[in-house]
């Protein structure tokens, strides 16, 4: 029996040896931690790892005040009418494959984007054409501001012909990055090695791989270890700690991404104004901001952040007002009975609220709404399911509460996101729901052709803040992401639209 | 023996059918709209709205009912092909290999350890007893106690932070697999050295034995000669169910080690409802659970024949 154990020990470790060979060294390669898998290839599936290690580029790129910049595109240029935007492509670019960037690649791989669901589809394109080697053109039915933004997302990154099979599945990452896919095992590693062709500039660390550690423990304790050079999404309670480390800096970065608890217009108990404003008032935004969030300064009644400062308004509170919340409902009618619970005409004041466990803070959240609206008299079940019964939710109406986290950021432009959320007044899968504001509506309808800076500021104040007062989305507080980075890194910059790690413009400082 | 293959090998063929048929009803039956659950998984939660699930849907033809999509699956089964994933688009085999692959080597490694460990302590305690074995029974009690997490945390920051031998999480080397593996073969052995312990000392006050050591053998002899052998049986019997257990997945550890293995990578394809990959994994799994039966048969048989021959 023994003889047989230790054969099969000799077995397993044979076994176990054969599969994992040499790669990059623990020396020549910068580590990254983050929380997020990807699933595939393609871009336009989650593919944000792609983008973010800079093995794919896009036409256009956004700095960290959301300014567009050049990327594959040097530079473009609207047709007056607004409806043809060209853009002229950089020289010298080559793909990963040796092959040249030029416009036919790049029309190609738009149009192969465009038929995938993406940000494209939410455009008024009505076609993507080669003008000559350098330019290409888009086409649209309609003027439409926001598509710089669009070329600057993941979903239209630019990949080589022969990243394509004959029925246009991505085979194989080859885009014009400063980093080459090394070595991809999906859902959770991505090792990228240094393009020495690339057209920008080029990279000075050999190395970079990526991996997925999904819990938040398991990261605090790769930034103790050294062993992740940069580890994102740290847990906000591990901060503090973190912070007393000698070889790690914590840097702690705005996100466009906001807490909110989206509504149900239609729903007989959130019709009212009245109703909404006492709810809003009963949340202690500050208590949830320090205490799950861990950050007091980011509780906010707005949507939108300041440094997206044409839709950010001044004054507005963040304060728990329990009296006053209660005396709103008292003056619609409701009464509070032998429970405590408010009632009007035998019927209790009960919500029933749909969250999603993707993001741990929102379930911790949703625990404390419950509580905190308890407080005035109102009943909140909460259901915890997956991300996709929002969209659905809204789609079948059953949906009465939601608490979600939005991001407004995923391209520069929120406008775009914000047509698609508040744009109509059966409202969008993300936004508003049932909230019926003709003239706000048309007004950010028609801001997509608005060129001058100055009116366009005035109407999107004037949205952000109908959004503010009548409370279609009830905002609770904006996102705020710590990253942990060992000393001996030098240059990383923290990219809040979470488009790049800028890994090109690290350098090994040992 | 030729008897029992055979008969293994119907059975295998029924598990399978019978697995993936299952798997398959289950799953459909599950409430919500698929589409938005798969669209979900591949463009993630900033992305997933109707457009996305209408893609979706129309894409995989999610409208044209059940029964098509289960014939469809299992004429490609015959022909050994076990489709696409829904979400990746990469083929299932490819993702199933990835997955259990690690697995193996995780369970393989975790069993073994969980063996040297637990073996010698086992027969340790059985044959001091006293003090010793009420302290090991106590420090197993405990250990079994603690959720294998807790376990692969205090592992952590023992050997990866305070003594720096081995990286913290992520999979690639040897060294990757060493803490997950500690992790797994502690908890495992927290058990398994407890019924090792009740074998032996049933051996040890077995008449046998008693023979053995008044005929003049000394005690090592006594052991290894009479002793292991026959403790042997229900012991493999009992491992070979833990490897099973394993092999099926330890979430908790692959998800804190970063570890890519099936029990991650089917927690998640069923989130997401991915079909192909769930069915594929159930499939795989039933296969690998006839045939480690079937290991654990013929090991057991090997030890101890008198049962008469293997059926």
């Amino acid at each position: 029996m023994l003889k047989v154990i230790s054969v099969l020990g000799v077995a397993g470790t044979l076994l176990l040896s054969a599969p994992l060979l040499a790669e990059p060294t623990k020396e020549n390669t910068l580590t990254i931690k983050g929380q997020f898998e990807f699933a595939s290839l393609d871009p336009t599936r989650r593919g944000y790892v792609f983008q973010r290690m800079q093995v794919l580029e896009t036409l256009v790129n956004v700095d960290s005040q959301g300014n567009l910049t050049p990327g594959l595109a040097s530079k473009w240029e609207v047709s007056e009418d607004g409806k043809a935007w060209t853009f002229t492509l950089q020289p010298d670019v080559k793909f990963h494959d040796g092959s040249s960037l030029d416009a036919a690649a790049v029309v190609n791989s738009l149009n192969i984007a465009r038929a995938k669901p993406g940000l494209m589809q939410g455009a008024p394109i009505t076609g993507i054409e080669v003008l000559d080697p350098q330019r290409i053109q888009v086409n649209l039915a309609n003027p439409y501001s926001p598509l710089g933004a669009i070329m600057a997302n993941y979903s239209t990154a630019i990949l080589a012909p022969k990243a394509f099979d004959a029925d246009a599945n991505v085979v194989s990452v080859i885009g014009t990055g400063p980093f080459t896919a090394y070595e991809i095992a999906m859902p959770h590693k991505l090792v990228v090695e240094r393009f020495a062709d690339y057209w920008g500039k080029k990279a000075s660390i050999e190395y970079a791989s990526y991996l997925t550690g999904h819990r938040a423990e398991s990261r605090v304790l790769q930034v103790r270890s050294g062993e992740g050079d940069i580890v994102f999404g740290l847990d906000a309670a591990s901060v503090p700690a973190l912070r007393m480390l000698p070889q790690v800096n914590i840097l702690r970065s705005d996100l466009p991404r906001v807490l909110s608890i989206k509504l149900n217009l239609a729903h007989p108990m959130l019709a009212s104004k009245l109703s909404r404003e006492a709810l809003s008032l009963a949340i202690n935004r500050q208590g949830i901001a320090s205490a799950v969030l861990r950050s007091p300064e980011s509780a906010t009644a707005q949507l939108l952040p300041s440094y997206m400062s044409d839709w950010h308004i001044g004054d507005t509170s963040a304060e728990q007002d329990l009296k006053r919340a209660e005396s709103l409902l008292l003056s619609e009618g409701w009464q509070k009975n032998s429970d405590g619970w408010m009632e009007k005409a035998g019927q209790p004041f009960e919500l029933t609220l749909i969250t999603y466990a993707d993001r741990p803070e929102l379930v911790t959240v949703a625990t404390a709404l419950q509580d905190q609206w308890k407080r005035i008299g109102v009943k909140l079940n909460v259901n915890v399911t997956n991300s996709s019964a929002i969209p659905s939710g809204h789609q079948d109406g059953s949906l009465e509460v939601a608490l979600i986290a939005r991001n407004y950021g995923t391209i520069a432009d929120p406008l775009g996101v914000l047509i698609k959320d508040f744009g109509n007044s059966s409202g969008g899968d993300w936004g508003s729901m049932n909230w019926s504001k003709p003239a706000i509506q048309a007004s950010l309808g028609q801001l997509v052709q608005q060129n001058d800076t100055a009116k366009y500021r005035q109407q999107a104040q004037q949205i952000a803040k109908a959004i503010y007062e009548d409370k279609p989305l009830i905002a609770i507080a904006h996102y705020v992401q710590h990253t942990a980075v060992q000393k001996e890194v030098e240059g990383f910059r923290f990219d809040p639209y979470e488009r790049s790690y800028y890994l090109n413009e690290i350098k090994w400082n040992r | 023996m030729t008897q029992l293959l055979f008969k293994r090998l119907l059975q295998l063929l029924g598990v399978a059918w019978g697995v993936s048929t299952l798997t398959f009803l289950l799953m459909r039956s599950l409430p919500g709209d698929m589409a938005y659950r798969i669209a979900a998984g591949r463009y993630g939660m900033d992305a997933v709205d109707t457009t996305s699930a209408d893609l979706v849907r129309a894409e995989l033809g999610l409208d044209q009912g059940p029964f098509r999509a289960y014939l469809q699956w299992f004429s490609d089964l015959l022909t050994g092909n076990l489709g696409n994933s829904l979400v990746s688009g990469m083929p299932v085999v490819d993702e199933l290999w990835h997955m259990l692959s690690h697995s193996f080597y995780l369970a393989m490694a975790g069993v073994v350890l969980s063996m040297l460990i637990a073996v010698p302590l086992g027969v340790a305690t059985a044959w001091w007893g006293g003090w010793f074995d009420r302290l090991m029974l106590t420090l197993s009690t405990l250990m079994r106690a603690l959720p294998v997490f807790v376990t692969g945390l205090l592992v952590i920051i023992l050997f990866a932070l305070e003594l720096q031998w081995f990286p913290v999480a992520g999979f690639g080397s040897v060294s990757h697999l060493v803490l997950p593996a500690i992790a797994l073969g502690l908890s495992l052995a927290a058990v398994s050295n407890r019924v090792v312990h009740n074998e032996a000392r049933k051996v040890m006050q077995s008449p046998f034995f008693e023979f053995a050591r008044t005929k003049g053998l000394s005690n090592w002899q006594v052991l290894y000669r009479h002793g292991v052998r026959n403790l042997a049986v229900p012991v493999v019997a009992f491992m070979g169910i833990q490897l099973i257990m394993l092999v099926e997945g330890v979430v908790m550890i692959e998800s804190l080690f970063s570890w890519p293995g099936v029990g991650h990578g089917l927690a998640h394809a069923i989130f997401a409802r991915d079909i192909p990959v769930i069915q594929g994994a159930a499939l795989m799994m039933g296969i690998l659970f006839v045939l480690l039966n079937t290991a654990v048969d013929i090991a057991c048989y090997c030890l101890d024949p008198r049962g008469g021959r293997l059926q």
